[in-house]
C-alpha cells in the first residue's frame, strides 16, 4: 500500500510539469497580452510605454524562454506577481523593506470561495442523501416522483436568473437579506455575534442557490446506488433472516450505496477552489472564479498560471484521495490494490 | 423587466414626495455610497491607467491645473500660470501654505519629483510621452515650478491638469510599480483613504488639510459590485446612492415605477466619447472618397440613436464634445440619403449588373466585414448599418470579438476592412495620435491609415499654438476638413446617464459641459435624510 502511494505521488511531478507546459502554451495562443487591454487603447498612451511594460514582464521573449523563467520560479514555489493588480503577489503575502505587507491574490480569494463551496457541498449532501434514500425506498411512488420533479426543476433553472429573482424578492421587496457583498458597511463596528450574523446573512443566497441547483446530480446518484444495492442477494438474505426494515436499509444497504459518493466528493475537491464566475459577479463576491476570469480577460499570465497550477495539483491530489478513501471503505478494492 | 414589474417596493417609506419641495439648509456631514463595477489596481493613476483608479484617486490627489464647469482651465494647486513669449516655457505659481494630509508641506519639490517619477526610465507610465517632451524642469523657489519645452507644445497645459502630484517625502527612492503607497496613499485633495477592503469597498473620509477647503459630505464609500443588475437592485433597496444607468433603465424602467421616481433623481450629460465606423483606407475601395461619402449617406444615424440608445444620444459632425469651444458649430452631419448614396456608388463604378441586389465593380461584388469588439451597443449599431447598406447594394457581414484578440488580430495588424469602435477623448483638442499620417505603425492609433497633408499641417499647427482663441480656429478648420474627407462615419455620441438618490442635494441640473460631478464637493445630504447605520459608526 505504502509503495503504491509513493509511486502515485512521484507520478504527479511529471504530470504537473506536463499540465503546466500545455497550459502555458495554450494561454499564449490567445492573442494579446497585458498591454492590449481596453484601458491601454487610449490615444494618450504611447506604444513606447507599452513596449516598456512588455520588456518589464519579459513578454518580448519567446514563449519557451518565458516558460523556463516561470518554471525556475515555480521550483522555489514562487508564483510571481500579478501584472494587472499593481504587482500584487499571486499566491501568498510578501513584505517590503518598510514592513508593509501585501496580501496575495489567491490568499485573499481562496478562503472566501472555499468557505462558500464547502458550505454549499455540506448543504447539498445533507439534503441529497435523505432525498435519494426516500426516492429509492418509495421508488415510482409519489414521493419519488415529486423529488425527481423538484430536482429537475432546480437543475434546469438558470442559477443567475434564480439569484436575481431571489435578490429582488428577499433583498428589495422584503429587506430580509442583503443583496450583494460579503459584509455590511458597518461590519467593523459590530460585536462578534453581530459579525457572525452579518456574515451568515450575506452568505445565505450565494450558498443556498448553487446547492439547490446542484442537488439533482447527487440525489440521483444516491437513489440509483440505493436501488442497485436493494436488489442485491445479500439484502434479500438479510430480509429473509427477518432483520427489521430499518436495519436492512440503513446498516446494510446504505453503506454500500454511498460508496460511489466517495468518488464524486474526491472529484469535487478541485472544484472547491474554483468559484463560479456568474455567481461571484452577481453577488459581488471577490472569489476565485472572478479572479481567474478577470485574469484571463486582462491576459494576466502569472495569475492564470498560478490558479491553473494549484487547480491541477489539487485535481491530482483529489483523485489520489478518492482512490485511497475507496480502498479504505471497500475491502474488495483494497485487496485489488494490494495485489498490484 | 419582468423582475421589476412584480410588485411595489414597500420599503420606500421615506416621505419622498416631500423631499422635492422642502428647502433643506446646506450642511456638512453624512456619507455618500457609490458603486463601481471594477476595482482599481492601485491609486497612483498614472501607473494604473484604468478609469476605476482615477475615479478614486481624483478625490485624493490634486493636479497643478483643473477644468472648471465650462471645461476651461483654472488653477488647482496653482494660483496662476504664465506662458513665455516664445510659448516654450510655462511658469506655475503654487498656492501658499499647501499641506499633505499627513501635515507635511506641499511644495514645488513635490511637483518636480512627480515629473521626474513619471519620466523615469524605470517607470512604465502609459501617459509619460507628454512629459518626456519637457526639456528642463526647475524649482527656483518652493512656490514656483517652471517647465521648458523644445518647442511650443499646446497639449502641455492639459497634461498638467491630468498629472496628479505625489508626495516626495513618502515616495522618494521607491519603485512606483511595487510600492505599498498605491494601496495606502497620502494626498492633498478633499478626501483621504480610510480603508480598502479588497474586492468589497473603499472608504474615504474628509481630509482636514484639503488644499481647496472642505467638502460638505463627510464620507465617500465606494462599493465594488461587478454586476449591473445587482447594482440596480442595491439602488432600489436604497443601499447605494448613485449609479450610472443604461438607456433602458433611464427611459423605461425607472419612469414606469413611481416608487423609484420618488426617491431617485435622473441626470444626463454628454460624455467625452463617440462611436464611429472607420474604414481601412489602405484597402480598396475605401480609398475612394465617393465610396466613403456613399456609405456615410446610406447610414441612418438617427435610427442608430433611437434604436440603440433609445434616443439618448446625439448626432455629431466633429470629434469634439458639442457645446465646448473646440466643437465647430457650423458643421452638420451627413443626412440620411440613400438615393445620393446609390448615385455616388454608381459614379465610383459600382453597378448591380447581375441583378442579385448587390452592386459590383469590374464583376466583383461589393462586400466587406465590419469587425467590432463584444460591446452590445456597437454590435447593435453594426446590425442597423448592415441593413441600411444592403438597401444600397452593399453586402456586409459582422464579426464581434473579445477585446484583446480584436486588438491583436485586427487592429495591430491592420487586417480589417471596416471597424465599429469608439473614441474616448481627453479635454485637450489635440488628436495628433489619431489622425496624423506619422502615427500608423503597429500599436499606434491611426490604424485606419489616414493620410491627408492638410490635416497633418493643421494638427502640427494646433500643437504649437497655446492661445486658446487662435487654437480654436485651427481645430474648427481641422474638423471641417475631416468631415468633408469622411475617413470615418460618426455614428453617435451617447449621453452619460446617472441616477442619484434625492437625499443628495446641491447637484447642478441641467448638467454644465463638465458634467454633474464638477461640484461634487458641494453636494450635501441634509441630516433628516441621512442613513442611520452609516452615521452611527
Amino acid at each position: 500500500m505504502l509503495k503504491y502511494l509513493i509511486k502515485r505521488v512521484l507520478w504527479m511531478i511529471p504530470m504537473l510539469i506536463g499540465i503546466s507546459l500545455i497550459s502555458f502554451f495554450i494561454m499564449h495562443l490567445a492573442p494579446g497580452d497585458i498591454t492590449s487591454n481596453e484601458a491601454a487603447f487610449n490615444p494618450k498612451a504611447s506604444e513606447e510605454s507599452r513596449q516598456k511594460l512588455r520588456e518589464m514582464y519579459n513578454l518580448d521573449k519567446p514563449v519557451i524562454v518565458q516558460y523556463g523563467l516561470w518554471l525556475k520560479r515555480m521550483v522555489t514555489l514562487d508564483f510571481g506577481k500579478s501584472f494587472a493588480s499593481h504587482q500584487k503577489p499571486v499566491f501568498w503575502q510578501t513584505a517590503d523593506n518598510d514592513g508593509n505587507v501585501t496580501k496575495g491574490l489567491i490568499q485573499e480569494a481562496l478562503p472566501i470561495t472555499l468557505m462558500i463551496n464547502l458550505l454549499g457541498l455540506a448543504i447539498t449532501l445533507i439534503l441529497a442523501i435523505p432525498l435519494g434514500i426516500i426516492a429509492a425506498r418509495k421508488y415510482l411512488g409519489w414521493q419519488d416522483r415529486s423529488i425527481t420533479l423538484f430536482n429537475f426543476i432546480g437543475f434546469s433553472i438558470p442559477g443567475f436568473w434564480l439569484s436575481l429573482l431571489l435578490m429582488y424578492w428577499l433583498g428589495v421587496v422584503n429587506n430580509w437579506f442583503p443583496i450583494s457583498g460579503l459584509h455590511s458597511l458597518n461590519y467593523e463596528s459590530l460585536d462578534s455575534w453581530g459579525k457572525l450574523k452579518d456574515s451568515l446573512s450575506h452568505l445565505f443566497l450565494p450558498v443556498v442557490i448553487p446547492s439547490i441547483t446542484g442537488l439533482a446530480g447527487i440525489t440521483l446518484f444516491v437513489k440509483n446506488g440505493m436501488l442497485d444495492v436493494l436488489q442485491q442477494d445479500y439484502i434479500t438474505t438479510a430480509r429473509a433472516k427477518g432483520l427489521n426494515k430499518h436495519k436492512v436499509v440503513y446498516t446494510h444497504a446504505l453503506r454500500n450505496a454511498l460508496l460511489p459518493l466517495i468518488t464524486i466528493i474526491g472529484l469535487s475537491i478541485p472544484g472547491l477552489i474554483g468559484g463560479s464566475v456568474i455567481a461571484e459577479t452577481i453577488f459581488a463576491i471577490p472569489g476565485m472564479g472572478k479572479l481567474f476570469y478577470d485574469a484571463v480577460l486582462m491576459r494576466d499570465f502569472p495569475v492564470v498560471m498560478g490558479i491553473l497550477t494549484i487547480g491541477s495539483a489539487l485535481t491530482l491530489v483529489g483523485n489520489l484521495l478518492a482512490d485511497v478513501a475507496y480502498a479504505w471503505a471497500d475491502p474488495r478494492v483494497r485487496r485489488g490494490v494490494a495485489r498490484d | 423587466m419582468w423582475l421589476l414589474a412584480c410588485g411595489e417596493s414597500p420599503n420606500s417609506h421615506q416621505s419622498a414626495a416631500s423631499i422635492d419641495n422642502i428647502n433643506y439648509p446646506i450642511e456638512s456631514g453624512g456619507a455618500l455610497i457609490n458603486a463601481m463595477t471594477g476595482e482599481p489596481s492601485g491609486l497612483i493613476s498614472m501607473i494604473a491607467g484604468e478609469s476605476a483608479s482615477s475615479a478614486i484617486s481624483s478625490n485624493i490627489f490634486n493636479s497643478l491645473l483643473k477644468y472648471d464647469k465650462n471645461l476651461e482651465l483654472e488653477g488647482d494647486l496653482v494660483t496662476n500660470w504664465q506662458i513665455s513669449a516664445d510659448q516654450k516655457t510655462i511658469i506655475f505659481k503654487l498656492k501658499p501654505n499647501l499641506k499633505w494630509a499627513d501635515n507635511q508641506p506641499l511644495t514645488s519639490a513635490d511637483v518636480l519629483f512627480t515629473w521626474q517619477a513619471v519620466t523615469d526610465e524605470k517607470t512604465a507610465s502609459p501617459y509619460a510621452s507628454d512629459f518626456q517632451l519637457v526639456k528642463k524642469a526647475e524649482t527656483p523657489d518652493p512656490l514656483t515650478f517652471s517647465v521648458t519645452y523644445n518647442q511650443a507644445y499646446a497639449p502641455a497645459l492639459d497634461s498638467w491638469a491630468s498629472l496628479q502630484i505625489l508626495p516626495k517625502h513618502l515616495l522618494q527612492g521607491k519603485n512606483l510599480h511595487t510600492t505599498a503607497f498605491v494601496r495606502n496613499p497620502v494626498g492633498s485633495h478633499y478626501y483621504k483613504l480610510d480603508s480598502w477592503a479588497h474586492g468589497e469597498n473603499l472608504k474615504l473620509s474628509r481630509n482636514a488639510n484639503s488644499v481647496l477647503g472642505q467638502a460638505k459630505i463627510d464620507k465617500l464609500i465606494t462599493r465594488i459590485i461587478p454586476d449591473n443588475s445587482a447594482q440596480f437592485l442595491e439602488l432600489m433597496a436604497d443601499n447605494i446612492d448613485l449609479m450610472g444607468l443604461d438607456p433602458i433603465k433611464y427611459s423605461r424602467i425607472i419612469p414606469a415605477h413611481p416608487e423609484l421616481q420618488q426617491k431617485l433623481a435622473l441626470y444626463k450629460e454628454l460624455g467625452n466619447s463617440y462611436t464611429y465606423m472607420g474604414f481601412n483606407l489602405k484597402h480598396k475601395p475605401f480609398d475612394d472618397i465617393r465610396v466613403r461619402h456613399a456609405i456615410n449617406y446610406a447610414i441612418d444615424k438617427q435610427e442608430i440613436i433611437d434604436g440603440v440608445y433609445l434616443g439618448l444620444g446625439i448626432n455629431i459632425a466633429s470629434p469634439y464634445k458639442p457645446g465646448t469651444r473646440w466643437s465647430n458649430p457650423e458643421l452638420t452631419p451627413y443626412p440620411y440619403n440613400p438615393a445620393k448614396a446609390k448615385a455616388l456608388l454608381k459614379q465610383a463604378g459600382f453597378v448591380d449588373t447581375d441583378g442579385d441586389g448587390i452592386v459590383e465593380q469590374d464583376g466583383k461584388p461589393f462586400a466587406f466585414e465590419i469587425v467590432t469588439n463584444q460591446n452590445k451597443e456597437r454590435e447593435k449599431s453594426a446590425v442597423l448599418i448592415q441593413r441600411r447598406l444592403k438597401d444600397v447594394g452593399i453586402d456586409v457581414k459582422i464579426r464581434a470579438i473579445e477585446w484583446a484578440s480584436f486588438i491583436s488580430r485586427f487592429i495591430k495588424t491592420g487586417d480589417f476592412d471596416v471597424v465599429v469602435l469608439g473614441w474616448g477623448l481627453g479635454l485637450d483638442p489635440d488628436q495628433y495620435n489619431i489622425w496624423h499620417s506619422s502615427q500608423q505603425a503597429p500599436g499606434q492609433f491611426n490604424f485606419i491609415g489616414y493620410n491627408n497633408p492638410t490635416i497633418d499641417k493643421l494638427l502640427e499647427q494646433g500643437r504649437l499654438e497655446l492661445n486658446p482663441d487662435k487654437r480654436m480656429k485651427i481645430y474648427h478648420e481641422f474638423a471641417r476638413v475631416l468631415l468633408e474627407d469622411s475617413p470615418i462615419v460618426y455614428l453617435s455620441a451617447g449621453y452619460g446617464l446617472t441616477a442619484i438618490n434625492k437625499r443628495v442635494k446641491g447637484i447642478d441640473d441641467p448638467a454644465p459641459p463638465a458634467g454633474i460631478g464638477h461640484n461634487s464637493h458641494d453636494w450635501y445630504i441634509p441630516t433628516p435624510l441621512r442613513r442611520n447605520e452609516i452615521s452611527a459608526n
